[in-house]
């Protein structure tokens, strides 16, 4: 059990190793240009160098996703619980919540920017709006997946509205909206990013999208790697954060956290 | 006996349609008596569950009455599956019903703990559900329904999913529990030999549209064990059930 787990942990460390002393090697040996392909070190080096700019973009960035995905988790569960009350409000409202989520973030955008003035407000609704529908199509399944038996009892006990869903319905939905987190999670990021871009340099933006969209202006590669890196690890990081997050919630009875012996 | 007393509960020309057009029930006259042990047996869609649903109150008759007397006693019921919440405590799904009433949890403990003593579970009280084989889930499911101390326990095929060790264990405590604690109850099978082995009276019911065609007493003394279950009274008993069961299949087209 620990020799396999050990092994889980330092194979893929091994393979990245080996990919980046590869990558490397192929750098320094073919004499590649740091202004087409840097090496890693190169990367690295720069990662400490302009730590200070990278970080306070970093801070931009992690502020836009963290604040959209809250946004989502209310806006979405509260839409969720609101649907599960009637099916008459879900049947009404559905269907706009599906065209948001089909509509391309990019190709809207551009219209946010122009409509709402405050830069980071645009971005976050940007972030907001990709996030969300994950957390609401999960939330409303799950709130509706529960057992009719589950139902009966709590009319055979004369629990009240609030009851049902406070002590069955929301508990049951849990795994379904944890699922919903997770993929919100890497969304929200994705359209922080997606709307940074968009936005551009004009719109003043300071966070890691726009310092990648600075770097490529000035053909400083080893930046954009920088920034890329820095995003990279904040999506394993926000992805590693709710995978925890499940465990925590999830791993006394749900059979997707439980391990089974054979 | 008790049979003086007024019932429990009638069920006087009780109909249920459902909204497919299926007639569950049609002309159901059924009295409950305190302190009974009452089976309704009967081939499946013969509206036995249905029937007992409707004593619980999950959805109304179409027509006909179903009579509690003065007011409607507590009760409690015990479905074929353990229903138990996942994400609860063995001693939180105890706890669930006194919850829903808004008994505090220091108040309701004691009882939960009792109950769970009750059904040989005394020890279990922080494992959950996925812990628990299909006989403890069922005795969990047994002791929430004891927490609230009804009157009358409705039980819809509780050991239908069981093998027939636990089944025939849980029939012994089953029997047990109502001796102690005075109950009435009202139990849905498809099994001959746990009807007999259980009631005092076996109601054995004919589908299409479902209906009450025998009621037979078990005069057998309580308490009942094992000698029951080999005694030639058990035997007799039960080649009389079997005979109107197979009756009450015939007395309709399918099989």
């Amino acid at each position: 059990m620990t020799r396999s787990r050990l092994l889980a942990i330092l194979l893929p460390l091994a393979f990245g190793v080996f990919v980046l002393g590869g990558w490397e090697f192929l750098v320094r040996a073919a004499g590649i240009p740091v202004y087409v392909l840097p090496g890693p070190l190169t990367i690295a080096a720069k990662l400490v160098e302009d730590w200070a700019s990278l970080a306070e973009s970093l801070l931009v960035t992690l502020r836009i996703t963290g604040l959209a995905l809250a946004a989502a988790v209310i806006g979405g569960g509260g839409l969720a619980i609101l649907f599960a009350q009637s099916k008459w409000i879900e049947a009404s409202l559905f269907p706009y919540a599906v065209i948001l989520q089909v509509t391309p973030i990019v190709a809207i955008a551009p219209l946010i920017l122009i409509y709402v003035r405050d830069t980071e407000m645009a971005l976050l609704i940007c972030a907001w709006l990709v996030a969300f529908f994950p957390i609401l199509s999960n939330t409303t399944l799950g709130l509706n997946s529960v057992d009719h038996n589950f139902v009966d009892l709590m009319q055979l006990y004369r629990a009240k509205r609030w009851q049902i869903l406070w002590y069955l319905r929301l508990p049951g939905a849990m795994p379904y909206f944890l699922g919903g987190l997770r993929i919100a999670g890497g969304l929200s990021l994705i359209g922080a990013v997606v709307a940074e871009f968009t936005a551009g340099t004009a719109a003043g933006g300071s966070g890691l999208a726009y310092r990648i969209l600075e770097s490529s202006y000035r053909l400083d590669i080893p930046r954009m790697y920088a920034a890329l890196v820095l995003l990279s690890a904040t999506g394993i990081l926000i992805f590693g954060v709710f995978a925890a997050l499940s465990w925590l919630v999830l791993h006394r009875w749900h059979e997707s956290a439980t391990r089974r012996e054979q | 006996m008790l049979e003086q007393s007024p019932p429990l509960v009638s069920l006087r020309g009780v109909e249920k349609r459902f909204s497919n057009g299926t007639v569950a029930l049609r002309g159901l006259d059924l009295d409950l008596r305190r302190g009974g042990f009452v089976s309704l047996l009967g081939p499946s869609g013969c509206g036995k569950s249905t029937a007992l649903r409707l004593i619980a109150g999950l959805g109304a008759p179409s027509a006909g009455r179903v009579d509690w007397g003065s007011a409607q006693p507590p009760l409690s019921f015990v479905f074929q599956e353990p229903t138990l919440m996942p994400w609860r405590s063995v001693a939180g799904n105890v706890r669930l019903p006194l919850q829903m009433q808004g008994m505090s949890k220091a108040n309701a403990m004691p009882l939960v703990m009792k109950a769970l003593a009750g059904v040989g579970l005394a020890g279990f009280e922080k494992h959950y559900p996925r812990q628990l084989s299909g006989g403890m889930k069922m005795r969990v499911s047994i002791a929430r329904a004891l927490v609230t101390r009804p009157a009358l326990l409705l039980m819809d095929e509780p050991f239908a999913a069981l093998d027939e060790i636990t089944r025939s264990r849980l029939n012994d405590d089953i029997l047990a529990l109502w001796a102690a604690q005075g109950l009435t109850v009202a139990f849905v099978t498809h099994s001959v030999f746990e009807s007999v082995f259980l009631s005092d009276r076996i109601l054995v019911m004919a589908a299409r549209p479902g209906r009450v065609v025998a009621d037979i007493a078990i005069d057998a003394p309580y308490p009942r064990d094992d000698s029951f279950r080999n005694s030639d009274a058990y035997a007799h008993y039960c080649r009389i059930v079997s005979a109107a069961l197979k009756e009450a299949m015939a007395a309709h087209d399918t099989i």
